[in-house]
């Protein structure tokens, strides 16, 4: 067989697969498909877990349809799952720390990229990547020994006497619940708004900067006003990475959330997130149905991953300034 | 494409040298900026040593010259630019109407010299806030629109892109977007129009209608421009100033230097012998 395989003329598809095989063994085509193939499977590999979550949660599905996602009672002994706490608590957590971290983040990025001397900024990016290489159990012994006790006595009291009249600083202050899950995640996902956001804003290109610059333009409005524009939709992925980790973050968030499921106006609260009822319940789930549900409510993580990611993506679309490279990342 | 066909200089503009005795004659002619004795510094490394020379009010000035002679940063001493780069500095003295730039703001500084670089660079925004973000920064109370139009005429391109101010500015083709980068910088009002090797990312027709337009510009605004292409330097500069290794070699009108240099080296240069 490999022997026949020397080109000769002949008409229709024999030919075609003729000399795609001799240009098989130049590497071109070999190339392309191995590549395709490890491409293709981080499809395969989103399709595969999208089953398997589908699979796994058939019982829940059949027995509570759409409910499930509607009803907030979870109670394992008289078979009643419904996931709404737990979306309530992973978005409300997830908001809480990017609306903390995202002008931390940012304005540290800027400082780094664009007015810290280039010495300081290395060293202290070093340490950056040293704070998001932290294993999140770490981040939650932070949580329960520092966090807790300063937003029992100092945060949440002050919060309480100013802010009090909205209903999310109403209630009593325990120091666990979603205004500190969300701050702990805060200070989880800065470093990687900081490290992605700075690289960012590092590569905007230097003539930008000297454009500005010779129209008059001071420092800071060649930096607020160009390069930051410039950079947004790259200063914008960093703020996904930082949400993707917050939705799924998991330990961290079980050590100081409350790990109770409720639905409450008030941050103060205790609460419970989607990642954290798994991690607790799934390996004593006490029936079937339990384990199913379980997993009925990892297909909603995914989901609203999934979802949040698109009205992102949208988003950006929606408000890209007027002029943006098309097709620029 | 075309060269724009000028008439030759009159006779009684002396010849700008770099001697002393040769710049005091050269008065006569109406100086917008004067450069004296300049050496820059990156770091410990000189690349600009002793140089002089005057900048021709409302005339094209270019500077030619290999690669890594200085010309270029000797572009950016005349705005400051040189200033964002860590380690840089400069010695002597640079006037503009008869005033140290050094000892000025450099912000208001900067916006009476303007800038093209040698890559069309506009603004991720559309054509119309490209022109305008110059007269927006600096508080103009003119109507802004107007000026829009102004700038965009000055610089020809208003015709091509009248009915689209608000499209993106990398819609245009290459050489358009340079020319938008002109008009930025002429939105202004600038004294000097600096351009650092404009046309090196062009094709020849951009190229000549660039060329065309600083002809014009020079009724405008005094221009100086960076430019390795010698026939361009021919073709639209009243002055040229030919560097090598950070010198000034030879400074003069640019119908003589280049039919008689007076120093060898340039005679090498624009003969093709290096660089």
């Amino acid at each position: 067989m490999a022997t026949t395989t020397t080109t000769v003329p002949s008409a229709g598809p024999v030919a075609g697969w003729r000399s795609f095989l001799s240009r098989l063994r130049q590497g071109d085509e070999i190339a392309q498909m191995i590549t395709f193939l490890f491409a293709a499977s981080v499809v395969l590999l989103t399709l595969l877990l999208v089953f398997v979550l589908w699979q796994g949660s058939i019982l829940p599905r059949h027995k509570f349809g759409f409910n499930f996602f509607r009803t907030s009672v979870w109670d394992p002994i008289f078979d009643q799952f419904g996931a709404l706490p737990f979306i309530y608590g992973t978005l409300v957590t997830s908001a809480v720390s990017l609306f903390v971290a995202v002008p931390l983040g940012i304005g540290a990025a800027i400082f780094l990229a664009e007015l810290a001397p280039a010495r300081v900024s290395d060293a202290l990016e070093f340490f950056i990547d040293l704070l998001a290489a932290v294993p999140s159990v770490i981040y939650g012994v932070l949580g329960v020994f520092i966090v807790v006790p300063l937003m029992r006595s100092y945060i949440q009291p002050a919060l309480q006497n100013t802010l009090g009249f909205f209903p999310l600083f109403k209630g009593p202050a325990y120091g666990i619940g979603f205004l500190t899950a969300g701050i702990v995640l805060a200070i989880m996902v800065i470093p990687y708004i900081i490290s992605v956001s700075r690289e960012v804003l590092l590569s905007v290109p230097r003539d930008q900067r000297e454009a500005a610059l010779s129209l008059g333009s001071t420092r800071w409005e060649s930096t607020w006003k160009v390069v930051v524009p410039f950079a947004r939709p790259g200063i914008f992925g960093s703020v996904f990475l930082a949400l993707a980790r917050a939705l799924g973050e998991t330990m961290a968030v079980t050590m100081v959330i409350g790990n109770t499921p409720t639905i409450s106006a008030s941050l103060f609260s205790p609460g419970y997130s989607i990642a954290a009822v798994i991690a607790n319940e799934l390996t004593e789930a006490s029936s079937n149905l339990h384990y199913q549900s379980l997993i009925e409510l990892g297909l909603a993580l995914f989901l609203l991953t999934f979802i949040l990611n698109g009205i992102a993506r949208l988003l950006i679309v929606a408000t890209s300034q007027r002029g943006r490279r098309t097709g620029h990342t | 494409m075309h060269a724009s066909v000028r008439p030759a200089l009159p006779v009684n503009i002396p010849p700008l040298a770099t001697s002393p005795a040769a710049r005091e004659t050269s008065a006569a002619l109406s100086m917008r900026m004067t450069i004296s004795k300049v050496n820059f510094f990156y770091g410990r490394k000189q690349t600009l040593f002793d140089v002089s020379m005057g900048i021709a009010t409302n005339k094209v000035t270019s500077l030619i010259g290999p690669s890594g002679c200085g010309k270029s940063t000797l572009l950016r001493t005349l705005n400051r630019m040189y200033e964002i780069v860590r380690g840089a500095r400069l010695e002597g003295e640079i006037l503009l109407d008869g005033q140290n730039i050094l000892t000025q703001d450099v912000t208001s500084y900067r916006r009476r010299v303007g800038m093209v670089f040698q890559r069309p660079n506009p603004f991720p925004k559309s054509i119309f806030d490209n022109v305008a973000y110059g007269l927006r920064i600096n508080g103009s109370k003119a109507p802004i629109s107007e000026a829009v139009e102004k700038s965009l005429r000055h610089a020809a391109l208003w015709d091509e892109v009248k009915d689209q101010l608000h499209k993106s500015a990398y819609e245009l083709s290459g050489g358009q977007q340079q020319r938008l980068c002109i008009a930025r910088a002429l939105a202004v009002e600038p004294e000097v129009l600096l351009l650092d090797e404009p046309c090196s990312a062009l094709d020849p027709i951009s190229t000549a209608r660039i060329e065309e337009l600083l002809v014009q510009l020079k009724d405008l605004c005094t221009i100086v421009t960076v430019t390795h292409n010698m026939q361009q330097a021919a073709r639209i500069s009243d002055f040229t100033a030919f560097l090598l290794t950070g010198q000034l070699i030879e400074f003069s009108p640019t119908p003589q230097l280049f039919t008689t240099p007076g120093d060898p080296r340039t005679e090498a240069y624009i003969t093709g012998r290096f660089g």
